[in-house]
């Protein structure tokens, strides 16, 4: 009885949360609760308010207003480590590790087993052995240091990290985006053993498929408020997006135009670096957009780094517009006429405490000049357009740009590259991170861009985005291209299968493209 | 950029701040003389005049670091490679020898760029063994006396001579001001300057060459050491050891004084300016009271701290 | 078991290295030395070691958090200067504005007491850096660049001229080896015990080193406090997250830096005894400090690193020193063959950079 009175009532319960950030509401009023036992999603576009939610629950920041209660007690947690000891524990998609340090170092980071008040190396050893092994992941070496570990491996240490707490509730912040199909069945695995245990499970997800696969209730965040939570199945994917971004969502991508077969923009052969990239081979013609898909880490991204100049030793040609070119940084590329959209805005694409004049103008410069003097009415009337045509949402020019929300920022960093007036266009998962509004602005900038004549790689770990964009999709396994799909054949199946380098039986398995086995 | 507003933005306050504390030197000082002497030769316009002629040697060096801590480095190897230069241009004497010094500095900062850029080894360090090679070289050179060698006449004239009544020292250090003022504000290479300090990953592949501009960076401030060495050798008609030992600490001082971001990325050359007008007066001031070392080292370290906290301080770590 | 052991000398290597490259060194040195391996030639190269090593270890606690201390060589010329006050071993009269507080004693009592107000201020000089640094949230090196000129004040304060002595017989025990010592402490028959004779040729001084490093350093590397330090050096915000104690890693970093450079300053008084507030030297041994630290294979950039390594690399730094002299180069060049040969040392790393195929990596 008293059993399932207590599985019933909240184990968690947030009444009235708010937050503010700087004048924007990030939490407005919001009430929530999560179960024991229950595996709950969080779910809303970027800058919904999850990421603040889950901020308040682990300790990270405080609310403004409203009350939190655990398992009954009023609580307040001023820090991570407050929340933490009421078995609060939260899996953070920024890792919390130190990469100097070893494995075993790290899982047992904040409270070691000690001797004689001295940290116990080989008892935190054991530790990190057992919580390794409860996850399966017997593979990784405690002593290694963390920093020499691919980004699959240390998500499993922050996530035995974590285990080792001994969580109440346990909150996943997109906590399986890097790993491996075989690690993320565990991680079902030990999610179900917790779930059995009796741990409430919060889980942050954008991949919908994962979402349905393991939640039991979900909850849907909409510009800081919380409009609805439902059961498992109560909701299908569409209505749960509708309730997501509020409005209809039909026509996300723009149409795309009949193709003319242009000469090549860009076009590669057999291009090789290391082990990463092995003989690829490649044409993008002008006014093209072009995908690169497949699983993670098969290539994509060091692909487009090797067309933007940052790779040493090279091998294979690299033609652009019929010329021979040799790319031996990212200013050749650009004199080239390639801009890059980088994979991380924050570190790679903008300074961020400078201004967004500053970092609209930064790969410009020589344009607005007049002789040695950067031309300030140039350069006003350039930043000007710049904004102008992407709708950028800022506040003035001199503002800092670490004002301004992710998809602006990725505005900026488009904008700039714009303003350099680029025939050939790469894009590092360009939307990662980004509002479903941005993200339809995106599209339609891509496409007209295309129309104006430029050729555009885009890689993107989304199925949807490239099937909707994309004139072609190649799919890379292992640094090499397997495969081909265009028209007919581009449909999420053969995505699929191609990127796990299976032959699908479908209909239009036609020739085009290299499919090596 | 836009037109500036009146808003007290977080540039402007260091600036603000150094000018009211060099302000409150000024009273203070003129007070103590005063009661003391019965005179207020801080205010005389010949003492401030000499104040900044001694002052310019500094303010030139400290041009230099400043570019220099602008893209998030620094430079340690100012001291030999301004003797160096004062040294080399004696020994050469004639025509050559103001060429000859600026050669030398120009020379040891490219190394320097060269070693941080290209090596990547730590501005920190590689400047630190620079130093000691120059030192080494010109002791060697020199057989660990004072050269025997005078400056030369132009080298005099530029570092003691007044035309129209202000010392040409000042005219080369406002010569020096104009010329670093407007390559940060008005061109390119300002631009990537500023661009590097804030994040050198981002700069490179907005197209920047970093490498090359962190070159120019340490040879500008290799020059501008030894432009300070010339003149400083001009000024006391020869050269001798350990001459700038006493600029390294002081011209990071006045940057950091100035507003100038110790990290990088942030910072305008009229807070430098008026770092080291700061610094000159304080000194001067604690010259009038008969301030023993003691004392003055003691009052630099708090000035310091004191201004730091006003307007230094970072921002706390919470992610 | 093979395994770990490659491990753990992959990540060590930094230190492995400074290790064997001293040995190299030392090796050649007393080959090459008329007197080498001798108990005088040990005793009077650990005397010149001692500080530079002292000061390795102090400068390498900030670092490892990521942080600089530049003010090492002015705490230790303070703490040198008032040491050279209260080690005299006879009573000193204290006196403040004309007002006779009491007097110091002298004797063992007063040495021993002096040794620890010594070491104590020293401590707590670094403690104030920690502060200023923490809650003045000013950076490092410029935090520690003022704190520094307040201490070589200070020092200048109380020996504005070098003067002061220690007490003889401290100094004969500490600066030669452990049978002196005995004899002269009056411990295992003077120092003639049977059972004491294999030690007796041990210099004081490296016996000293062993024992700080032995019983401050390797306890503090494996307390919490002293991993955190290392925690917030590799990444400061996830040492947040993590929950760990980021304030007080970084004040004990400075404190302990304090208490190294204090010691260092204590044993150069008494090696010379006497007090000198002499500001280039301290700027020398502080910078001296900083390549110490990377020779011995710490990084600048903090979270990887061992006091340990950064002994090493002074006492290189040293023994390349002691070259000179027995080489006869001539006394003019050996300021250049030093730079040259510092300047080589740091750019070792520099191999490093040319292997990197993505350029990215260079900025990170």
């Amino acid at each position: 009885m008293q059993d399932a009175r207590l599985a019933q009532s909240g184990f968690l319960t947030l009444t009235g949360i708010s937050k503010r950030y700087a004048g924007v509401r990030a939490l407005e009023d919001v009430d929530f609760a999560c179960e024991r036992g229950k595996i709950h999603a969080v779910l809303g576009e970027n800058g919904a308010g999850k990421s603040t939610l889950i901020k308040i629950i682990a300790g990270v920041v405080q609310p403004d207003a409203g009350t939190m209660n655990l398992a009954g007690n009023h609580v307040s947690f001023p820090t991570p480590s407050a929340a933490n000891a009421a078995g609060v524990v939260c899996i953070f998609q920024e890792l919390s590790l130190m990469p100097d340090l070893s494995v075993a170092d790290n899982i047992s980071i904040a409270s070691p087993p000690r001797r004689f008040g001295l940290i116990d190396a080989r008892a935190q050893r054991r530790r990190a052995e057992h919580l390794l092994a409860d996850i399966g992941c017997e593979d990784v070496n405690p002593l290694m240091r963390v920093g020499d570990l691919p980004l699959s491996r240390r998500q499993v240490v922050e996530i035995a990290k974590a285990l080792g707490k001994k969580p109440q509730l346990l909150i996943l912040d997109e906590a399986t985006s890097a790993l491996t199909s075989a690690d993320v069945e565990k991680v079902y695995a030990m999610l179900a053993r917790l779930k059995s245990e009796g741990v409430a499970i919060l889980y942050i997800s954008h991949r919908m498929h994962e979402v349905e696969a393991l939640a039991d209730r979900a909850s849907v965040f909409r510009n800081g408020r919380h409009i609805q939570t439902f059961d498992k199945g109560a909701r299908s994917t569409a209505e749960i997006v509708q309730l997501m971004i509020g409005r209809d969502i039909a026509a996300q991508y723009p149409a795309k135009p009949a193709r003319q077969v242009g000469k090549p923009a860009l076009m590669l052969e057999n291009l090789s670096w290391e082990k990463r990239l092995d003989r690829i081979s490649l044409a993008v013609g002008a006014g093209e957009i072009v995908g690169l898909g497949g699983l993670d880490g098969q290539g994509q991204k060091s692909l487009l780094l090797a067309l933007f100049g940052v790779l040493r030793g090279t091998s294979g040609r690299i033609m652009v517009e019929g010329r021979e070119t040799h790319l031996g940084s990212p200013a050749a590329a650009k004199s080239a006429g390639i801009a890059l959209v980088p994979e991380d805005r924050k570190t790679e694409g903008l300074m961020l405490p400078m201004s967004i004049s500053d970092n609209l103008a930064i790969a410009s410069l020589d344009a607005i000049s007049t002789g040695p003097f950067v031309d300030r009415a140039k350069e006003s009337a350039a930043i000007e357009r710049g904004i102008a045509r992407l709708q950028i949402k800022i506040g003035t020019p001199d503002d800092a740009v670490s004002t301004l929300s992710g998809g602006n920022q990725q505005k900026v960093v488009l904008a700039k590259w714009l303003m350099t007036e680029p025939r050939i266009i790469l894009l590092n998962d360009p939307t990662r991170g980004i509002d479903v509004g941005t993200k339809q602005e995106l599209y339609r900038l891509m496409r007209e861009l295309a129309d104006q004549g430029a050729a555009i790689l885009f890689y993107s770990t989304d199925y949807d985005e490239l099937i909707g964009c994309c004139d072609r999709v190649v799919i890379m396994y292992d640094g090499r291209i397997v495969r081909e799909l265009e028209g007919d054949e581009l449909t999420e199946t053969n995505i699929i299968a191609s990127s796990l380098n299976v032959h699908a039986a479908t209909s239009a398995d036609s020739t085009a493209g290299a499919a090596h086995a | 950029m836009t037109t500036a507003t009146l808003r007290l933005s977080r540039a402007d306050r260091p600036i603000l701040f150094a000018g009211l504390f060099i302000f409150i030197i000024l009273v203070a000082g003129t007070a103590y003389t005063f009661a003391r002497f019965g005179s207020a030769p801080l205010l005389s316009p010949t003492y401030l005049l000499q104040q900044l002629q001694i002052g310019a040697f500094l303010g030139i060096v400290a041009a230099g670091m400043m570019i220099v801590i602008l893209i998030a480095q620094i430079d340690l190897s100012v001291p030999w490679t301004l003797a160096a230069a004062a040294m080399m241009a004696t020994s050469i004497g004639g025509p050559l020898a103001i060429p000859v010094g600026l050669g030398v500095g120009l020379l040891v900062g490219i190394i320097n760029g060269i070693g941080v850029a290209y090596l990547r080894v730590p501005s920190m360090i590689f400047t630190l063994g620079v130093n000691a090679v120059m030192r080494g070289l010109m002791v060697a050179h020199t057989g660990g006396y004072a050269p025997q060698t005078a400056a030369t006449d132009l080298m005099r004239t530029l570092a003691s001579e007044r035309t129209l009544g202000i010392p040409n020292a000042l005219f080369v250090w406002a010569a020096v001001s104009v010329l670093v003022a407007g390559m940060l504000q008005r061109t390119p290479l300002g631009r990537h300057i500023y661009a590097i300090g804030n994040k050198e990953a981002a700069a490179y592949l907005a197209g920047v060459d970093t490498r090359r501009v962190t070159v120019i960076c340490f040879g500008l401030c290799g020059l501008a050491a030894a432009l300070a060495g010339v003149l400083l050798a001009g000024y006391s008609t020869k050269a001798y050891q350990g001459m700038g030992d006493a600029y390294l600490l002081p011209s990071i001082a006045a940057v950091v004084i100035g507003g100038t971001n110790i990290l990088g990325g942030r910072g305008r050359y009229l807070g430098t300016l008026i770092g080291v007008v700061l610094i000159v007066l304080l000194n001067s001031v604690l010259s009038i009271m008969d301030m023993p070392e003691a004392g003055r080292q003691v009052i630099y370290g708090l000035v310091i701290i004191l201004m730091l906290l006003v307007y230094g301080r970072g921002d706390r770590v919470t992610s | 078991m093979l395994d770990d052991l490659a491990i753990r000398l992959r990540q060590n290597i930094g230190l492995v290295t400074a290790v064997l490259l001293f040995c190299i060194f030392y090796l050649l040195y007393n080959l090459a030395h008329p007197r080498g391996f001798s108990s005088a030639v040990l005793v009077q190269n650990s005397d010149e070691i001692f500080a530079l090593a002292m000061l390795a270890m102090a400068q390498t606690v900030p670092v490892l958090a990521s942080g600089l201390d530049l003010s090492v060589g002015a705490v230790m010329t303070m703490v040198g200067c008032l040491a050279s006050y209260l080690l005299t071993g006879t009573p000193l009269p204290l006196e403040l504005l004309g007002l006779h507080l009491g007097t110091f004693p002298g004797g063992i009592t007063g040495i021993l007491i002096g040794m620890l107000i010594c070491v104590g201020i020293g401590a707590f000089a670094g403690f104030v850096n920690g502060c200023v640094v923490v809650y003045g949230r000013i950076q490092p090196i410029i935090a520690t660049l003022a704190t520094g000129a307040v201490y070589i004040g200070i020092a200048l304060f109380l020996r504005p001229t070098p003067g002061g002595k220690i007490d003889e017989d401290l100094n004969w025990a500490l600066t030669n080896s452990l049978g002196d010592f005995a004899s002269t402490v009056h411990i295992f028959d003077d120092g003639a015990a049977s059972w004491f004779a294999p030690f007796a040729w041990i210099p004081v001084p490296f016996v000293l080193l062993a024992l700080i490093a032995l019983l401050v350093w390797v306890p503090f590397r494996r307390s919490v406090l002293g991993r955190s330090v290392y925690a917030v050096g590799s990444a400061e915000g996830a040492a947040y997250m993590s929950g760990l104690p980021i304030d007080r890693a970084k004040i004990a970093a400075f404190t302990l830096a304090g208490f190294f450079a204090g010691c260092g300053g204590l044993f150069l008084a008494i090696q010379t005894s006497s007090g000198n507030a002499d500001i280039p030297q301290a700027g020398a041994y502080t910078l001296n400090s900083i390549a110490s630290v990377v020779i011995g294979g710490t990084s600048l950039l903090g979270g990887t690193g061992s006091a340990i390594g950064s002994i090493f690399g002074a006492m290189i730094l040293r023994v390349i020193s002691f070259f000179f002299r027995i080489f006869d180069i001539a006394p003019l060049l050996q300021p250049l063959f030093e730079g040259l040969i510092l300047l080589a040392a740091v750019s070792i790393g520099a191999l490093r950079v040319l292997r990197v195929k993505n350029t990215l990596e260079l900025f990170r």
